[in-house]
């Protein structure tokens, strides 16, 4: 019974009606972005941008969180695979994001000990499994992930499994929306805000955000019908000149969000100042173990020395994920920089713009 | 940043196996049959047209709900000599096992191996057995050859897909892939799925007593439905349009793929084939492939068109159309 929504929510029918109603609202051009790295692929996968009408630009941003994972992070992630006696365990999209001399895929190919693994108590279990060696978490995502990884930690300080440790670059949407509306080269009409993330942290999340800056925002699921609506409801706000703060994924998101998952990431974690690439530092845009939780904190733990990151030559990334630019207008797009072979980040993730672009857009 | 190493995503059956085939292999072993990069060598001998191939198995874990790497390998070269048109006869089988391997689980495997080839109809006819030190291979790999006679009247390849051919796919896709995955290490899944291992010679013969109008065959394994349109594309220098709607794929599938972050597009098939035929048999040949045990839930689930020459375009369900590219390298996990 469970499956049977997905169907539902790719009606053809449902998806017809609202792509009229959008077509009929639709007068003055505006520019959207959809935040998260999920929407961006769901759009591209359903063909979305193909049925909309002209006055519609829909912008890809911030929301990969391999793709805005800084240089000097994934370098450091690198070095950690290289140490003796390390276990290095992550999500599969990191595996191919080019550092700047090497990869996490390259290196589990010169023999070091990479782990994709789906979730972090996966992690866990490999650390119970081998006591002898250092286990290393490598945490990176929004607010949808870092819950599952704050339990890991919670857990294995319980276990005493003191051979386990995340390295925290986890990051938080909020702040990159502020940073977004500060560009002075980036012009948008709304925002589609991400499901996932906001089924922890809760609509009320962007109060502060949407109370400033007045710019219309829903927060969108991710069947094809739950986007189309959600840009059904943007453009009417538009139109009518009523911008609001919206839930267009009322049947996941509430409010005020998961409230044991923000508690076990307040337990956890605390605010940090977070570098994204291509955006530079955001104040207390991202987490760092608390002391309490020392014990687990790769960054205190491992002496890890990188030399000044190589960003690579030409690549627009750090444009591309701020809407400044797409990527048909990097010079490395399609030529020298592929799927196959990847120069920036935004080609490798299943959820960075670039790939999707690549991959689907007609 | 060059390879200087082998990645997995060598073996994947995406672009980057492809550049190793194309730059390194073709170079070297140059010459016409090669040349063709069908499922396996079609030539002529002695005034008998051959349909000869090989492929070896590795698969992790070994056993699986709906299969084992035995009848994998037993089946997967039964197909790669039925894609080429041929009535699979003759095959090889090549053990490579790891030292402290159980009997018992060789045992399994034989069994399993000598049942696909009676449900195939097909004799092992010569074999080679080593073991190597522990490590040196996880459990146990299988290699296996075969050969098959091609009829006269049958002239099936990847480059002779025609403007207007229908395309046929002969059940859901992606459950072989799907299953296997889910029975790795670290993700325990309690659902119903089931690999599709399965013999599809059987399946072939009778689409071509329906019609000889069938120009392209490929059982679309590594790489899946997505990377097996892309080569006849490119191979044929035409258009493909698929529908979205049409493609058939079991709910508990979509829902894992879902859940991963996996395109099932993508995921391996070992008992599912694409067919192209000519739109007037297209209806006889689709009734034909239904007929047959594995292949009840087959759709006509594209066709061919003169434009967008050598691309996979497919029309989603909203109404939308984005390209199907092929895979670059290895699937991986996503991170929500």
């Amino acid at each position: 019974m469970a499956l049977k929504f997905m169907d539902e929510y790719r009606d053809s029918k449902i998806a017809e009606s609202l792509i009229h109603k959008i077509s009929a609202t639709s007068k003055q051009p505006v520019r959207l972005m959809e935040v998260c790295g999920t929407h961006t692929v769901s759009i591209f996968r359903s063909g979305i941008r193909s049925v909309l009408p002209p006055t519609i630009s829909l912008l890809s941003g911030p929301g990969c969180p391999v793709c805005v994972t800084d240089q000097r992070e994934i370098d450091a992630f690198i070095e950690l695979a290289r140490m003796d006696n390390v276990i290095l365990t992550t999500f599969g999209d990191l595996m191919r994001v080019p550092g700047s001399t090497s990869s996490l895929q390259k290196q589990r190919a010169d023999g070091k000990d990479v782990r994709v693994v789906y979730s972090t108590m996966d992690a866990l279990q490999i650390a119970r499994k081998n006591p002898d060696k250092r286990v290393v978490f490598l945490g990176v995502g929004f607010e949808t992930t870092t819950p599952t990884i704050a339990a890991a930690i919670v857990s294995a300080a319980r276990l005493q499994v003191t051979n386990f440790s995340v390295i925290s670059a986890h990051k938080l949407v909020p702040p990159a929306l502020e940073t977004l509306m500060k560009l002075k080269d980036v012009q948008l009409d709304g925002f589609l805000l991400p499901g996932h993330v906001s089924v922890i942290i809760g609509t009320n999340a962007y109060q502060p955000f949407f109370d400033h800056y007045q710019t219309p925002c829903v927060v969108a699921g991710f069947e094809p019908t739950d986007i189309l609506q959600a840009i059904v409801m943007l453009v009417e706000q538009i139109e009518g000149g009523r911008p609001r703060l919206e839930n267009a994924y009322p049947r996941a998101v509430t409010p005020d969000g998961n409230m044991a998952a923000l508690k076990i990431i307040d337990e956890v974690f605390e605010p940090a100042d977070a570098s994204w690439r291509g955006i530079g530092v955001i104040t207390n845009s991202g987490l760092k173990i608390r002391q309490t939780y020392a014990a687990h904190d790769a960054q205190r733990l491992f002496d890890i020395q990188v030399p000044e990151p190589q960003i690579p030559q030409g690549c627009a990334c750090g444009e591309i994920l701020t809407a400044q630019k797409i990527p048909p207008d990097c010079k490395l797009y399609a030529t020298v920089c592929t799927p196959t072979n990847p120069v920036g980040p935004c080609m490798v993730s299943t959820e960075g713009t670039c790939a999707a672009y690549y991959k689907y857009h007609v | 940043m060059k390879n200087d190493k082998i990645l997995l995503d060598h073996g994947s059956g995406g672009k980057i196996s492809h550049h190793l085939t194309m730059d390194m292999m073709l170079p070297v072993f140059d010459n016409p049959i090669l040349a063709q990069l069908n499922d396996g060598a079609i030539f002529e001998l002695n005034g008998l047209r051959l349909a000869f191939s090989t492929d070896s198995y590795t698969v992790d874990p070994i056993f699986f709900p709906g299969g084992n790497i035995g009848d994998l390998a037993i089946n997967g070269t039964v197909n790669d000599i039925a894609m080429c048109g041929g009535n699979p006869q003759y095959l090889s089988v090549g053990l490579i096992i790891e030292e402290g391997f159980a009997v018992a689980e060789l045992e399994r495997i034989i069994t399993e191996m000598g049942a696909a080839a009676d449900r195939a109809g097909v004799t092992v006819v010569t074999g080679d057995t080593k073991v190597v030190p522990r490590g040196a291979v996880d459990k146990i790999f299988i290699n296996t050859s075969g050969i098959g006679v091609i009829e006269k009247k049958i002239n099936v390849a990847s480059h002779r897909a025609a403007v207007g051919d229908r395309i046929i796919l002969s059940g859901s896709m992606a459950d072989h892939g799907i299953t296997v995955l889910t029975q790795r290490e670290g993700l325990s899944f309690d659902s119903a799925l089931t690999s599709d291992s399965a013999p599809l010679n059987h399946m072939v013969r009778d689409m071509f007593a329906a019609g000889d109008g069938i120009h392209v065959l490929r059982d679309p394994t590594r790489g899946g439905v997505g990377t097996a349109l892309n080569e006849i594309a490119e191979k044929s220098r035409v258009g493909l349009k698929i529908y979205e709607n049409a493609i058939p794929v079991k709910n508990q599938v979509t829902a894992a793929c879902e859940l991963l972050g996996f395109d099932p597009l993508y995921l391996a098939n070992e008992g599912k084939l694409l067919a192209f035929v000519a739109a007037e048999q297209a209806e006889t040949v689709l009734q034909a492939v239904k007929a047959d045990p594995y292949g009840k839930d087959a759709a006509i689930i594209g066709e061919v068109v003169a434009e967008h020459p050598g691309r996979v375009i497919m029309q989603t369900r909203i109404g939308g159309s984005r390209i199907v590219d092929m895979l670059a390298g290895e699937q991986l996990p996503r991170i929500c």
